[in-house]
């Protein structure tokens, strides 16, 4: 009964927030766009044709060809799945190592605590975009390494987001009331606090992946991210910058990809945070 | 509070030298070897010269052995020689003293994110400050409308289409480099001239990802000011507007910005790969991205342990800064 009165109160603040609504629909129609990528590219993405070399946008090629002949319409469509793929998967990977870290510093406390947070200072201290450049130049710059490697280096934010849920949720009654009870400590941690915790967590991934989409397009062009022939926007736009004064739309479309991908998770992350955020409830 | 500031540069310490621990064990354990840079280049190099490599560049032994050397050096400020065929200095690559001021790698990097810092600040607190104060209108929608644009604007495409824009098709800024070709021929204020020419673009790239998270903080600082008591005890003293915003909430609303300018060290630093490759720039991140791409481990190293020093440096300049402004947290 309770849930589905916030439930109700969370969609009515949602859908009254047009900003909000917007950044939903980009997002379902990038999912949709990645989903369908067969039937919606007129041709075969990585198709060679030699005679149509970077060639303007036409009727034929609205987004007109790269270097090879291929049509970027095609291409771009194929590069939201990489696009979407790259985020989802990093920021999976950030949360769950952002939750288990959060949560034991913040259940915990104490040393554990204070180890935690201080490699987490350190963490956010060292350049992490220098040592992502690093280690892909070393191991190599495939899809899935890059989403572990931009996964593995960016879930602080979220640990320390975990952590003060935990240390405004432990003493609470109801945690109080499980540990009376004989709960166990990991049944606390999911069963109790982690569940509660959670809308904050959920907007710090949707926001996070907008990141990750950057991270990765800035990889791919600086020619560490995926690597072509599977296109991907960022290395659609490196071929924009080798032809930099012959073919604007290599550059153009690409870029404008990359910007309204990382609007819509801005703007849906947002949106969510405010229909969720109760002192803004009264407002109204 | 020379005592705290001791003891925060005492806490540096430990920091960095986690910093250093943690980035020499990501790079060494990540497979492969410097020297199979090496074999690519030049594969008729025997397993033999291969091994005296990896011996003369301590390869050879146990990590631990390894980061144990590397940190006995570092302690008195040696960072090592490169990798690279012209096994020079690291020290020299990032700050050579035989080179004037302004070619120097270290030098060219940190004065760009200064004046981009400087840039940011500029147009990013005025932005802020009416955007509060005029909450909710229609420059407020758009403002804040622009920010969420800045924010999902990937720089380096914005780089791409400005360069397209005034370099390419308007002929009017050069697209790369620092200086033109014939600089060394140019008058004083032709040289002077020539610089910020190819300072412009760049600079305004570099501030314009900034520029959107500052203003969007200078706003909600700002927003929590003016809601405060003091302001309405000032509003109903009858101090005119502008006297109450400018002199008595600004004061208030710019402390938290203090931070900020302070976190943001590193990920200007960061910016500056993308940044200096698209430019051509030869600052640290471009020897950066060349070092990476050569498994240069000392050069690497180097790059990083002065990268976090700035940005500890740069936290803890943050922290005085704000001590100094606020006397309520002056202990």
């Amino acid at each position: 009964m309770k849930t589905s009165l916030l439930k109700d109160i969370f969609w009515k603040r949602f859908k009254k927030n047009k900003i909000a609504v917007i950044g939903a629909i980009i997002v379902f129609l990038l999912f949709i766009i990645a989903l369908f990528a067969p039937l919606l590219s007129p041709y075969n993405q990585n198709d060679i044709d030699r005679n149509h070399i970077l060639e303007p946008p036409s009727f034929k090629h609205p987004f007109g060809t790269d270097d090879l002949g291929r049509d970027v319409f095609s291409r771009m469509i194929y590069g939201a799945r990489t696009s979407l793929l790259v985020g989802f998967v990093a920021v999976g990977i950030a949360t769950i190592i952002g939750i288990f870290f959060g949560s034991i510093a913040g259940y915990y406390g104490g040393w554990t605590d204070r180890i935690i947070m201080r490699f987490i200072d350190i963490m956010l201290t060292i350049p992490t975009f220098f040592l992502i450049l690093a280690v892909i130049a070393f191991i190599g710059p495939s899809i899935w390494n890059i989403m572990i490697v931009i996964g593995l280096t960016s879930w602080m934010g979220v640990a320390r987001l975990v952590r003060a849920e935990f240390l405004s949720l432990k003493e609470r009654e109801f945690v109080l009331a499980a540990k009376a009870m004989g709960a166990s400590d990991r049944r606390i941690i999911f069963k109790h606090i982690l569940i509660n915790s959670l809308a904050p967590v959920f907007v710090s991934a949707v926001l996070g992946i907008a990141g990750a989409v950057l991270l990765e397009s800035g990889l791919s062009f600086l020619g560490l991210g995926v690597q072509p022939p599977t296109p991907t926007w960022g290395n659609i736009l490196t071929l924009g910058k080798d032809n930099i004064e012959i073919a604007w739309w290599l550059s153009v479309f690409p870029g404008f990809a990359i910007l309204l991908t990382v609007l819509g998770y801005n703007l849906l992350g947002e949106g969510i945070r405010d229909a969720l955020d109760p002192r803004l409830w009264e407002a109204e | 509070m020379i005592n705290y500031i001791l003891k925060r540069i005492f806490e540096m310490i430990p920091t960095l030298f986690g910093i250093t621990l943690i980035s020499f064990m990501i790079l060494h354990l990540a497979p492969g070897k410097p020297t199979d840079v090496l074999a690519d280049f030049n594969p008729k190099i025997t397993p033999e010269a291969r091994e005296r490599l990896e011996k003369m560049y301590n390869l050879d032994k146990p990590i631990t052995v390894q980061y144990v050397l590397w940190l006995k050096k570092i302690v008195k400020l040696d960072f090592g020689e490169s990798f690279s065929s012209d096994r020079r200095p690291v020290i020299d690559k990032i700050w050579d003293s035989k080179q004037p001021l302004f070619e120097r790698r270290l030098f060219i990097t940190f004065m760009l994110n200064v004046i981009t810092m400087f840039v940011i600040l500029i147009i990013a607190i005025p932005l802020g400050i009416t955007s509060a104060t005029h909450q909710n209108t229609l420059y407020d929608r758009i403002t804040t409308t622009s920010v969420f644009i800045g924010f999902a604007t990937p720089s380096f495409w914005l780089a791409l289409l400005l360069m397209m824009f005034f370099g390419v098709y308007l002929g009017w800024l050069p697209i790369s480099g620092l200086k033109s070709m014939n600089y060394d021929s140019l008058s004083l204020t032709g040289k002077i001239i020539d610089r910020i020419n190819h300072l412009i673009l760049p600079v305004f790239v570099y501030a314009f990802g900034g520029l959107a998270g500052d203003s969007r903080y200078m706003r909600s600082s700002m927003l929590e000011v003016i809601r405060q008591d003091y302001i309405k005890v000032a509003r109903a003293k009858g101090l005119p507007e502008r006297v109450v915003i400018y002199r008595h909430a600004l004061r208030n609303a710019l402390l938290p910005l203090i931070t900020l300018i302070g976190l943001s060290v590193p990920g200007l630093i960061g910016g500056s790969v993308i940044m200096e490759s698209i430019f051509g720039i030869p600052g640290m991140g471009q020897l950066l991205f060349m070092s990476v791409m050569t498994r240069d481990y000392p050069v690497i190293m180097g790059i990083v342990i002065i990268v976090g020093f700035l940005t500890l440096l740069g936290n803890l300049l943050a922290d005085i800064g704000y001590m100094l402004a606020d006397p309520r947290i002056r202990h």
